[in-house]
């Protein structure tokens, strides 16, 4: 099951070498990093005279090996942003994951990672706004806005390392960025990605014609097979032997070729996405 | 001096980025003493709508770790974000090397980036 995402704040943090503290040694400040980032959190190296990313909402907590004594916690002027300074003089890294988490406790803020965070991204370069991934999801992950536009809207539902709807995209302008390979994974679109709708053609290749079509008249044969010599062993194999093929073909979990949808019944999901379009 | 800022991705959720790649230009951006923001994972930051990608988005030039350029984008866009048509500069860890990314990401107009006695940067000058 997926992590929701949650209202709870972030903890991010920064990592203080300016003025008014000593800069860590280059391979501690690495493992430190290393470890912050294998634990989920954001870190900001803060050097003097050099960019960063402003901080503006949430909580902040600062770690440096301080010249001085800091409060350890405080606010911004606004309120919008909490800030809480830690002393990490002399500390080895595992003692400062144990003061982060503390804090992060203490401030209650979310507890990071804990799922790989796999849904759809869409290249609006290349979205015609057709609708075919809404349709074909099974789980409700694309929604449409009050501008009619195709959105992502509720990426936790998407079913992880599924990259159906993606497969049925005719301009190839969904992506999954932790997908093996590309196109899928955000590489390059090449021309022979683009060699007639790839995706729904290497389907369609398989089952020799259009899948839903094809779909639909397998399940047909199937019933009637079934009616006929009462092999129900038989039909089943044969609807396996097929699932499979697509399966391993496209890189589909097998419960979702098990549950594709009629023709119809994707029709009728676009339109209703539409008629209920939310920003 | 007018540098990009740096965001660097761990990319921490999955095993598509090479470990030894991002491993190496973590370790080669932190002992560089070079100021940046790394992050645990873009995508994570994207289903949550984060409102730090707005930040890291917002401000100007900026250089980012991470995988393919299309990828990044829509991850930003899909997160109310979305990067500057110019000034950005992609660096992609899975099909580039360590040396490659950390020498894009460390120069600036074609000069190495590094830090002064003071901890301040500076650009060294090219011999």
């Amino acid at each position: 099951m997926k992590q929701a995402v949650t209202a709870a704040p972030v903890l991010r943090i920064a990592l203080y070498e300016g003025a008014g503290s000593q800069p860590l040694a280059g391979a501690a400040r690495a493992e430190l990093l290393r470890a912050l980032l294998e634990k989920g959190y954001a870190v900001t190296c803060v050097k003097p005279g050099a960019p960063v990313s402003s901080i503006f909402t949430g909580e902040l907590l600062v770690l440096g090996q301080f010249d001085e004594e800091k409060p350890a916690e405080a606010e911004a002027a606004d309120g919008k942003l909490a800030l809480h300074f830690r002393q990490i003089t002399g500390l080895d890294t595992s003692a400062v994951l144990d003061l982060v988490e503390q804090v992060r406790e203490t401030a209650n803020a979310a507890k990071p990672g804990g799922w790989k965070p796999w849904f759809p991204v869409i290249d609006y370069d290349r979205c015609t706004n057709c609708m075919q991934c809404l349709s074909f999801c099974l789980f409700d992950v694309y929604g449409v806005n009050t501008g009619g536009r195709i959105t992502v809207q509720k990426s936790h539902n998407c079913k992880t390392d599924c990259p159906a709807c993606s497969r049925v995209c005719p301009e190839v302008a969904i992506l999954f960025p932790k997908y093996k390979s590309g196109p899928i994974n955000g590489d390059v679109v090449k021309a022979e990605d683009m060699q007639r709708e790839k995706m729904k053609v290497d389907i369609s290749a398989l089952l020799g014609g259009d899948i839903y079509a094809a779909l639909k008249t397998r399940s047909a044969d199937a019933k009637v097979r079934f009616s006929k010599e009462r092999d129900e062993k038989r039909a089943l194999e044969e609807r396996k032997r097929c699932l499979t093929k697509l399966q391993q073909a496209l890189d589909i979990p097998a419960e979702v070729m098990a549950s594709l949808p009629s023709l119809e019944q994707i029709q009728s999901k676009a339109a209703a996405a539409r008629a209920v379009a939310v920003d | 001096m007018t540098s990009a800022r740096i965001i660097y991705c761990h990319c921490a959720y999955a095993q598509v980025v090479p470990p030894e790649v991002k491993q190496e230009v973590l370790r080669q951006l932190a002992e560089s003493g070079t100021a940046f923001d790394a992050v645990a994972d873009l995508c994570e930051m994207s289903a949550r709508r984060d409102p730090g990608l707005k930040a890291l988005a917002a401000e100007g030039g900026v250089k980012i770790a991470a995988c393919y350029a299309r990828a990044v984008r829509g991850l930003f866009i899909a997160a109310d974000a979305p990067l500057p048509a110019d000034g950005v500069e992609i660096l992609n860890m899975r099909t580039d090397s360590a040396e490659q990314v950390i020498a894009a990401l460390l120069t600036v107009g074609g000069k190495p980036i590094a830090p002064s006695a003071n901890g301040a940067q500076i650009l060294q000058e090219q011999k």
